[in-house]
């Protein structure tokens, strides 16, 4: 009997000790974000001190006199993954469109699944294909016609690699929500006469939106931290162009070229850059986060 | 009744127009990615050989008569990087992921690490290269293949927390009940049948993450760096795939940019393979990239 209870004790200490344990790595995975954001605010550190906001509106990135502004990178980032979502969220949407209503049923499956494999291709596949095949292409045949710029690199180029990038993932997710429309609601529309394109815009889109726009804003989140795409054919130069055809650069690229021959203040701002990017990200990653809780609640 | 026909060839043209569109845009998006997978694929077998696993990286050489060279040292580099990183992400992954499904429940603390969990999932990789050169490139004054694989190991632990929870989950509560009424400790009730039942789905989600590892560039840029040579010491720059890629195509040496295209090449289709494999595996299991 006594060694019952020793038994019994003993496995509930083993049972404690594993729960612990368990609870001990989701709290790692809880604080990991938290612990990334403070190390990475104490490496920019001499660069908060030194430029506190002013950071955000100097352009100048002047590695000689040391000086160094963050606002050519972040209008790169920016503008960059706008010019991608611009292009990518229309295509996306008529992907979906096409996988949930126009598709024949037999290629249906086969072609979801070659978007969402297509989702999984490395980045650095779509950076090289950028530099070695669409930017001469785009250049000689777009924008050399229309008098913009003869070197085929800058946010515009940019901008349509993580469009082509971030189709794949954008479409998924949407069909992925367009799907959890129960089909009573759509088949309800349909018998009272409805289009495919009404019951589309009217039933369809109104009961997945916030799912649709939580999967957009995830694709920006995608493009906003995005390196090897954008570093292959963003130009690497610093300067804000209102010419988007013209050579700039990204927060990432940024990172990318110089860090590994950087140090004292200027490792430090771009560490600056690297909180800020994070900043960004968290922001939106967030928000999309919320949105698709939200759709699927109404599952 | 009365119906007004204008009304209805409008409603008719306005979807017609709508349903091109859509049809337009998925030529559009699918005619971009077939170019790719074109390009990808020719230039790919085009450079493939067996020279690719058995010699190391060739010196840069512009001319016709260049010395034959392969990928070997990054390709060792690369399978040696990407296993440590496996190593020490998945049990951090299966732990969590336990922790959230087994005991978690409803809690504001295993809803907030789910939330956490979900962001790490999509955060910039090249964040999490400066954060672990903060740690540990830095102390140690030398690149390594450990802040590699330590880089890595961050981008599989969300994957894998992720879908040890979701097919966690999926395991009836009767089987638990049946172990419980037995009475089983907790411990050996998740490891010996909750685990045991939720086996392909947990391997099934350490391949999705070695399917995302294994072509990130970004986060071994500033660990692993590169290597030129053949290296097994883990505790020096080493060579890997994306980084020779990078460094190669970003040069001028056509022998070198052949190699990158024939290890994009190969990159791309370990991705596929492996992505193939986790949904053959996992069945109807969704797959974790999303949401």
């Amino acid at each position: 009997m006594d060694s019952i209870h020793r038994k019994i004790a003993q496995h509930r200490r083993i049972d404690w000790c594993f729960v612990t344990l368990t609870r001990f790595f989701a709290f790692l995975v809880l604080i990991s974000l938290i612990g990334i954001t403070i190390t990475l605010i104490l490496q920019a550190f001499p660069a908060i001190k030194t430029y506190g906001l002013r950071f955000f509106l100097t352009a100048d990135w002047d590695v000689h006199n040391d000086r160094y502004g963050a606002l050519a990178a972040i209008f790169g980032t920016v503008v960059t993954s706008l010019i991608a979502i611009v292009i990518a969220v229309p295509v996306s949407f008529g992907i979906a469109i096409f996988l949930t209503e126009l598709c024949p049923a037999r290629l249906r499956h086969p072609i979801s699944i070659a978007v969402e494999l297509l989702a999984g291709i490395p980045s650095i596949v779509y950076g090289m294909w950028g530099l070695f095949i669409f930017a001469p292409l785009f250049a000689e045949y777009v924008l050399r016609p229309l008098n913009l710029s003869v070197i085929g690199f800058g946010y515009l180029s940019a901008g349509i690699i993580l469009a082509i990038m971030i189709i794949p993932f954008i479409a998924s997710v949407m069909r992925d929500v367009c799907e959890t429309v129960p089909k009573m609601l759509r088949e309800s529309a349909y018998g009272l006469g409805c289009t495919r394109w009404e019951v589309l815009r009217k039933v369809v889109f109104p009961y997945a939106a916030s799912g649709i726009v939580g999967g957009i804003i995830l694709g920006l989140g995608r493009a906003l931290g995005e390196t090897m795409a954008v570093t292959f054919v963003i130009g690497n130069s610093w300067a804000i162009n209102w010419d988007l055809s013209r050579p700039g650069q990204s927060i990432t690229s940024a990172l990318a070229n110089e860090f590994n021959e950087a140090d004292g203040l200027q490792m430090a701002s771009l560490m600056y850059l690297a909180v800020i990017l994070m900043i960004i990200s968290l922001t939106v990653l967030s928000l999309s986060k919320v949105l698709l809780i939200r759709s699927r609640k109404f599952k | 009744m009365k119906t007004d026909p204008s009304r209805y060839r409008r409603r008719r043209t306005k979807n017609a127009l709508f349903l091109a569109l859509s049809w337009l845009a998925t030529g559009f998006g699918l005619i971009f990615l077939a170019m790719i997978m074109w390009t990808l694929f020719s230039k790919g077998i085009d450079n493939f050989s067996l020279d690719l696993f058995t010699r190391d990286l060739p010196a840069p050489c512009g001319g016709e008569n260049c010395p034959p060279g392969g990928v070997r040292n990054a390709i060792v580099g690369s399978l040696l990087i990407t296993f440590f990183g496996l190593l020490i992400g998945t049990p951090v992954g299966i732990l969590c992921g336990i922790y959230l499904a087994e005991f978690g429940g409803d809690s504001l603390f295993a809803r907030a690490t789910r939330f956490m969990n979900d962001i790490l999932l999509s955060a910039p990789s090249i964040i999490i290269g400066v954060f672990v050169w903060s740690i540990v490139v830095k102390r140690q004054q030398h690149y390594s293949g450990w802040a590699g694989a330590l880089a890595l190991s961050l981008l599989v632990i969300p994957v894998v927390v992720r879908t040890t929870e979701n097919i966690l989950i999926l395991i009836p509560n009767r089987l638990r009940e049946a172990a419980y009424a037995l009475g089983t400790p907790k411990w050996k009730l998740t490891l010996n049948v909750t685990l045991r039942a939720a086996k392909v789905g947990v391997i099934t989600g350490v391949l999705l993450a070695f399917a995302r590892i294994s072509g990130e560039t970004a986060p071994l840029l500033f660990t692993a760096l590169d290597n030129l040579f053949f290296s097994t010491d883990m505790n020096r720059d080493m060579a890997n795939l994306p980084n020779m890629i990078y460094n190669s195509a970003m040069g001028a040496h056509k022998n070198l940019i052949d190699l990158a295209w024939a290890a994009a090449f190969l990159i791309t289709l370990t991705v596929l393979l492996a992505n193939i494999l986790a949904r053959f595996l996992g069945g109807s299991a969704k797959t974790s990239r999303k949401s």
